[in-house]
């Protein structure tokens, strides 16, 4: 193959027909303060388990919502459930909760 | 009375006596279009039009890529339009989207800030001793062409329909941003509604394809492809429109930019060598043509004296589509009659 010195770089697009959005449904229906969320990224400054690790709420919730679920079972188990951030947000989004729902949520569909 | 939103669409076109200048890239790349859109407007529509000899650059490609100073560019469009005073027209016309966008953007700033224009005179004064007048009338050529689309038509020998289906082509038209993204009252249609291609396909008898990407960049974008490196996104963004229509299997691409014509055209080369990807059936990828190009060989030009075979992708299938004759011996004869030597294949694409 010719070397161009350059590579086409991957889309990140994300065509939301094609994602699974069960999840976020049913996260709507147990978290319905979920949808408030502004990524504003309050919680994420704030949190204590961000300080140490790569932990970030605000980044999981923009990926929960676009259905983009890869890894993030294994991300949410760094959290401490300490809920600074559910205190710390100014749409008043149940983060801790929403954390909880999460986990069980994926827990769920990944056992099916 | 009501106001009419649809007028602030219109856009006012001169009539007759137009100052012509050349572009850059076209010249390069494309350099039987610009010869075909003078021959166009002095043969076929018998218009007066003017092509300086002492033109040069709109510092457009500097400017965007932010190594050429606002007020440079100001002071070299400053003596451009000095050119057209001395020639003694007022309407001047870009062959180039760029140079259209980089004149808008000069004349809004001028107009805005008198003080500017006074500076930008006292330059051109001090380095040239030469005055300027800002044009009455700034249109791009693909203005022109569409103005007089429907008298065009009656002097064509073809149309855009499938002589073998007796169908309507299915026609992309790209745009360039710079010609109505930048200042939308600037564009037929304005960024919305953008009908200076889309009504010269319509008026020859073709159809415009609506695809989902088809207000996407082309991907030239400037900053995106001066640096090897970041030629990444530049093919991802043409390669985004690629994947787009190629569902609705076009006939042909037309632009009425330099870079989109040149960056869809390549592109196409480059996806094919990188990936073993055409957006075509057969292998061959879709032609892209300028607006000048289409225009000329419904009017029954040589599509080698317009240029065709200085394309990426080459245009056989879509003149036998349509029904233009032309001579394959004579595809690479120089402007001598010499017969020039054929050009590398390329290892995927067919040609």
């Amino acid at each position: 193959m010719i070397k161009f010195g350059f590579n086409i770089s991957e889309t990140r697009a994300i065509n939301l027909e094609d994602c699974d959005l069960e999840n976020v449904k049913k996260l709507h229906r147990e978290v319905s303060s979920f949808k408030l969320c502004v990524s504003c990224g309050a919680c994420s400054a704030t949190c204590s388990a961000r300080q140490f690790t790569d932990f970030n709420i605000r980044k999981i919730h923009a990926s929960f919502r676009r259905g983009q679920y890869a890894g993030l079972q294994e991300e949410l188990k760094a959290c401490m459930l300490c809920g600074k951030c559910t205190l710390v947000c100014p749409r008043g989004v149940n983060l801790r909760s929403m954390i909880i729902n999460m986990r069980k949520i994926l827990l769920e569909s990944n056992k099916k | 009375m009501g106001k009419h939103y649809w007028n602030e669409y219109q856009k006012t076109i001169a009539e007759d006596n137009y100052f012509y200048e050349r572009s850059c890239i076209r010249q390069t790349f494309f350099p039987g279009s610009e010869t075909a859109f003078l021959r166009i407007v002095k043969e076929v529509l018998e218009k007066n039009i003017y092509d300086e000899e002492n033109q040069h650059t709109c510092t457009g490609i500097g400017y965007h890529a932010d190594v050429v100073p606002l007020e440079t560019t100001m002071t070299v469009v400053a003596r451009l339009f000095s050119l057209m005073k001395d020639a003694g027209y007022e309407n001047y016309v870009p062959s180039c989207v760029t140079s259209f966008g980089v004149f808008s953007e000069m004349i809004e700033i001028w107009n805005h800030q008198p003080e500017t224009l006074e500076k930008t005179r006292e330059y051109l004064r001090k380095a040239t001793g030469r005055e300027f007048d800002i044009p009455k009338n700034l249109v791009h050529p693909s203005d022109i062409i569409y103005k007089f689309r429907h008298e065009l038509k009656e002097k064509m020998k073809y149309s855009l329909v499938n002589r073998f289906t007796g169908k309507p082509l299915q026609i992309v038209e790209h745009i360039g941003c710079h010609y109505a993204k930048i200042f939308p009252e600037k564009g037929v249609g304005k960024a919305e509604f953008p009908h200076v291609l889309a009504g010269m396909i319509e008026s020859w008898g073709g159809e415009v394809l609506d695809y989902p990407e088809r207000r996407h960049c082309c991907g030239f974008g400037f900053r995106h492809y001066l640096v090897q490196e970041n030629r990444g996104y530049s093919i991802a963004n043409t390669k985004k429109k690629f994947e787009s229509m190629e569902p609705f299997e076009p006939d042909f691409i037309v632009a009425n930019c330099p870079g989109c014509t040149m960056f869809m055209d390549k592109w196409q080369y480059t996806i094919a060598e990188m990936e073993n990807k055409t957006y075509d059936k057969d292998g061959y990828g879709i032609p892209v043509l300028t607006y000048e190009e289409m225009a000329g060989l419904l009017l029954g030009y040589d599509p080698w004296e317009l240029g065709l075979q200085l394309h990426q992708i080459q245009s056989e299938i879509l003149l036998d589509k349509i029904g233009i004759p032309y001579n394959p011996k004579e595809k690479y004869k120089g402007a001598s009659g010499k017969i020039l030597p054929k050009p590398e294949r390329p290892n995927h694409l067919l040609v």
